[in-house]
């Protein structure tokens, strides 16, 4: 969004009427916040706003936004949203989504939309369950784990979001725990920035059918030694010393420590989000320990609605067609008496 | 076979059924559209029907992969592409093994004798050759060297490939059939003009062929001399040949223009419906917004999107696709959006007969959702009125702030006919329902209290911020609510608000008969088979026969039950196994509904129609 705003939000005027109804100590009313506060600083109207959202816990959320909002049907909030964009550019478009709607009854909406790059944000609640439904297992959850419907044990290997999404030409992918919104509302804003579809996965804890099933990353305790937050420019290090980094071995990152083995912070890689290639960014992606947090990839690229009115222009240009009369009327008429 | 001598004739005759047949590489669309156009600029009525093979690249000379185009063409009214055939002109024995059931017997068929050889007649399964075995001879068979004979008429032309030479012997079959029926090539050569501009050579090889073939047939004394088909009586105006699909898409592009929206279409490739999607994609300069949807879902939901943003939002598909869509519908209906969903039926069930007709998805479009789930349903029934039911739907949708389903097939889609030009200007208003000012205690689903449509609040405006989704809606807030009162009360004013279209819509007329013995009901594109057949019974003294033909399904007109009252019976005919009927039976109790059904991917036959209508009215 290029609109200058005057008027000054505050995230209350981002808040609506209704109550929110998510379990307590659920990681959705991080998120919620975090949208709320990211809102007012990214320079647009209120009235311009739009959130989508398909079927699960995480889709009530435009029920608790103070813009416009549709809640629509499983899966299929890329298409709605889609729609609503090529109607109006001038409209900041998010998408809310999680795991299952997004992978498994939307997968095919879900990766087409990122193949088209059009210049709206999807906000993905990944659970690694159906929280609605009461836990079953969904495409994120691991091989093995008990859920309502796979009492036994999974048996399905999950997706990484992030490495599906750059498969299907992503160009903004970013990761961020649920229990950090500080970090979260940044990257909201930055996604909203990027002009193009921004991918933000959440490692959103379900407390009820998951709860820690990202606590050995996201566990104050533990996160920084966990976690490695990118930044781009910067290099990747990490740790609660800052004394872990990430260096390319042949073809498979390590991990290494400064200070041993001679390393120093000179040695080790510099975050390049903007790299066109996605090797490196899958890499990061796929990456168990540490788990590669902040924005993995933000690559400029054209978006669809850029082809179209390029499109549009020219062939406007080039036709002698104005109003509907000139075509009807236009090549082979004939009267009759 | 008829080889005597035949002496000149000169006949005026009403109306002639023609269909040109070939491989598919033989040109046969174009022959067929060129004879078409030129009647149709000479003045006459016309109706035409392509058929063409499924197989994309079928081998050639085989029987599925014979190509036809078949023409209709009157001094009198046409509203038919006809049935049997006055004239069939078949280019190889395939197409004449496939085609001959259609010809009128003792009617004439012009073959193209150097296409008959060993190969091609096997091809075509012919144990002998048809044209030696006596097989043929209920017809009058003029047999012609057509590709030796356009080889000869392009002897002295230069630089043409053996391909160009060959291809262009359908010009050859279209000159003779020009002068047949006593139509001039002067169309058709200025057609070359403009169509091959840069490619002097192939203007120069189709025109020599073209004036061959109509100076072959005026010294054949084979030939009967050439009829003629006077010019029709209608109404004078600006005309032009429309398919039935074009003037769907046209349609929507005059209302977009009307109501000062833009216009966007979500749509996924289906047979027969894609060439709506064809037709639209080319108006960027209008600036509609044709998006190919990765699938029938994303499709209509994107659609659902671009209403909400404040578009004339449609999705075109056809039966199967209409299935996929049915939840998306059902959210459409549920956030009351105004949105046009396109389904161009096709045989079924499942993927059924892809490039054949039928009137099969009738119930689907009325019910085939979850839940309560009332939609406006309309059907076009000719190919040139395919354009008023587009526009008609944008128009419903928008001022009553529902879907609208609107009802082609097959047949209508893909035939063409005249059809006189409407201009912008002379189509009638219409109004939506945006609002652009906060009103003080504004709710999104605040209604019209006569038509019952909510209030279009679009992103984009100042203070209008509002949530609607696929959960139920409190009647005033629009907020989700549990309450079951308040679901049963939306529930029926849902339902209610579609039933008060009735109040918009017009009444339905009878042709024929205002009262009688027999009532023939129809709907959607059985328009021109039905009413052509009731016209034939009528002027053969059977006045007692009346014809009510529906466009409007849900809701009906108003005063559909007043007309049923007025004949003693009353016959429900459709291309599937008897929906509509059951549609009127859910509506009119009292009444007994006979039923013609025919369920072959086919049109109905006018002797089929006659006959059974013949013995009803007794
Ligand atoms: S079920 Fe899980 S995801 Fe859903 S609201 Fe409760 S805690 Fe959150």
């Amino acid at each position: 969004m290029e609109t200058t705003v005057t008027k000054k939000y505050t995230f209350k005027d981002f808040a609506s009427d209704q109550e929110v109804r998510w379990c307590p100590g659920c990681d959705d009313y991080v998120i919620l916040r975090s949208m709320q506060k990211a809102l007012p600083e990214m320079g647009v109207k209120k009235e311009d706003v739009v959130f989508i959202s398909g079927i699960g816990c995480s889709s009530r959320f435009p029920y608790y936004m103070d813009t416009y909002g549709m809640h629509g049907i499983h899966g299929r909030a890329p298409a709605i949203a889609t729609g609503v964009k090529l109607a109006n550019p001038d409209l900041s478009v998010w998408i809310i989504t999680g795991d299952g709607d997004a992978m498994a009854i939307g997968g095919n909406h879900f990766i087409h939309l990122l193949r088209r790059n059009i210049d709206l944000n999807i906000i993905l609640f990944n659970n690694e369950i159906y929280g609605l439904t009461k836990g079953q297992f969904s495409p994120t959850s691991l091989v093995g784990q008990k859920t309502k419907s796979s009492p036994y044990g999974n048996t399905q290997p999950p997706f990484s979001p992030g490495e599906l999404a750059i498969g299907a030409q992503a160009r903004f992918f970013a990761r961020i725990g649920g229990n950090t919104p500080k970090e979260m509302t940044d990257i909201f804003i930055q996604s909203e920035k990027f002009k193009g579809t921004a991918l933000v996965e959440i490692l959103q804890n379900c407390v009820i059918f998951n709860d820690g099933c990202f606590t050995q990353y996201t566990d104050k305790a533990v996160r920084a030694d966990k976690q490695l937050f990118v930044e781009h420019g910067k290099p990747m290090i990490f740790g609660k010393e800052r004394d872990k980094g990430l260096v390319l071995n042949g073809l498979k990152l390590e991990v290494v420590t400064i200070g041993e083995n001679g390393i120093t912070q000179e040695d080790l890689l510099v975050h390049n989000a903007k790299e066109q290639d996605p090797t490196l960014h899958q890499m990061l992606v796929r990456l168990e320990y540490p788990l590669v947090t902040g924005i993995i990839r933000s690559f400029d690229d054209v978006t669809l609605e850029e082809r179209e009115d390029d499109l549009t222009a020219a062939v406007k240009y080039n036709s002698k067609f104005v109003k509907t009369d000139d075509l009807f009327f236009s090549g082979e008429t004939y009267e009759v008496k | 076979m008829l080889t005597e001598k035949i002496e000149p004739q000169i006949e005026a005759l009403e109306a002639v059924i023609i269909r040109f047949v070939g491989d598919s590489g033989d040109g046969m669309q174009l022959t067929g559209t060129q004879f078409s156009d030129t009647s149709a600029m000479f003045g006459n009525d016309i109706a035409t029907f392509p058929n063409y093979p499924s197989e994309i690249r079928a081998p050639q000379g085989s029987l599925y992969g014979v190509s036809g185009f078949q023409v209709h063409i009157g001094s009198v009214e046409i509203s038919t592409p006809g049935d049997n055939v006055d004239l069939l002109v078949a280019m190889n024995p395939a197409g004449l093994k496939t085609n001959l059931h259609a010809v009128k017997p003792g009617h004439t068929i012009i073959v193209d004798t150097d296409s008959f050889t060993k190969k091609n007649l096997e091809k075509a399964l012919y144990e002998s050759n048809p044209l030696e075995d006596g097989s043929l001879e209920n017809y009058r068979v003029i047999e012609v060297a057509m590709t030796t004979l356009t080889r000869e008429a392009l002897k002295d032309v230069e630089g043409l490939e053996n391909k160009i030479i060959t291809r262009s012997k359908n010009m050859f079959a279209l000159g003779m059939v020009y002068w047949m029926y006593d139509r001039s090539t002067e169309h058709t050569i200025e057609f070359f003009n403009k169509k091959f501009k840069t490619k002097p050579s192939i203007i120069e090889a189709n025109s020599k062929v073209l004036k061959a073939g109509f100076y072959f047939a005026e010294t054949l004394e084979l030939i009967p001399n050439s009829y003629t088909i006077l010019p029709a009586k209608m109404n004078p105006g600006t005309y032009r040949i429309i398919m039935g699909n074009t003037a769907t898409a046209w349609g929507f592009l005059a209302a977009a223009e009307k109501s000062g929206l833009e216009l966007f279409l979500g749509s996924y490739p289906i047979t027969p419906a894609t060439d709506i999607l064809h037709e639209l994609v080319k108006h960027k300069h209008f600036g509609v917004k044709a998006f190919q949807a990765e699938d029938e879902i994303a499709g209509i939901s994107s659609a659902i999107g671009a209403s909400f943003a404040g578009d004339l939002a449609l999705t075109t598909t056809s039966g199967p696709g209409l299935a996929l869509k049915g939840e998306a519908l059902g959210l459409a209906m549920m956030v009351e959006l105004p949105l046009v969903v396109v389904n161009v039926q096709r045989g079924g069930p499942s993927t059924g007969l892809p490039t054949k007709t039928e009137q099969s998805d009738l119930l689907q479009a009325m019910y085939g959702r979850n839940g309560e789930s009332p939609v406006i349903v309309i059907a076009a029934s000719t190919p040139s009125n395919c354009f008023d039911y587009a526009f008609e739907a944008s128009k419903l949708a928008l001022e009553h702030m529902t879907p609208v389903v609107l009802l082609s097939d097959g047949y209508i889609a893909n035939g063409s006919a005249p059809w006189k030009i409407k201009s912008v200007k002379d189509m009638p208003d219409i109004k939506n329902n945006k609002i652009t000012e906060v009103k003080e205690n504004w709710h999104p689903y605040d209604r019209n209290e006569e038509s019952l449509a909510r209030n279009w609040a679009i992103p984009g405006t100042e203070g209008l911020e509002h949530r609607i989704g696929g959960l139920e809606k409190d009647k005033v807030t629009g907020n989700v609510s549990y309450v079951p009162e308040n679901h049963e009360y939306m529930t029926k004013i849902r339902a209610e608000k579609i039933k008060r279209v009735q109040n918009y819509i017009p009444d339905i007329t009878t042709e024929f008969a205002d009262e009688g013995n027999l009532l023939v009901v129809g709907w959607g594109g059985t328009y021109g088979s039905l009413h052509s057949a009731v016209k034939q019974l009528n002027e053969e003294g059977h006045t007692n026969i009346g014809f009510a033909h529906f466009n409007y399904i849900n809701p009906l007109p108003k005063n559909t039950e007043a007309l049923l009252k007025k004949f003693k019976k009353i016959i429900v005919c459709e291309l599937n196994n008897g929906q509509f009927a059951k549609v009127l039976r859910i509506n009119f109790s009292g009444y007994k509904f006979l039923q013609f059904n025919k369920i072959q991917g086919l049109p109905f036959a006018n002797s089929e129609l006659t006959e059974k209508f013949k013995n009803l009215a007794k």
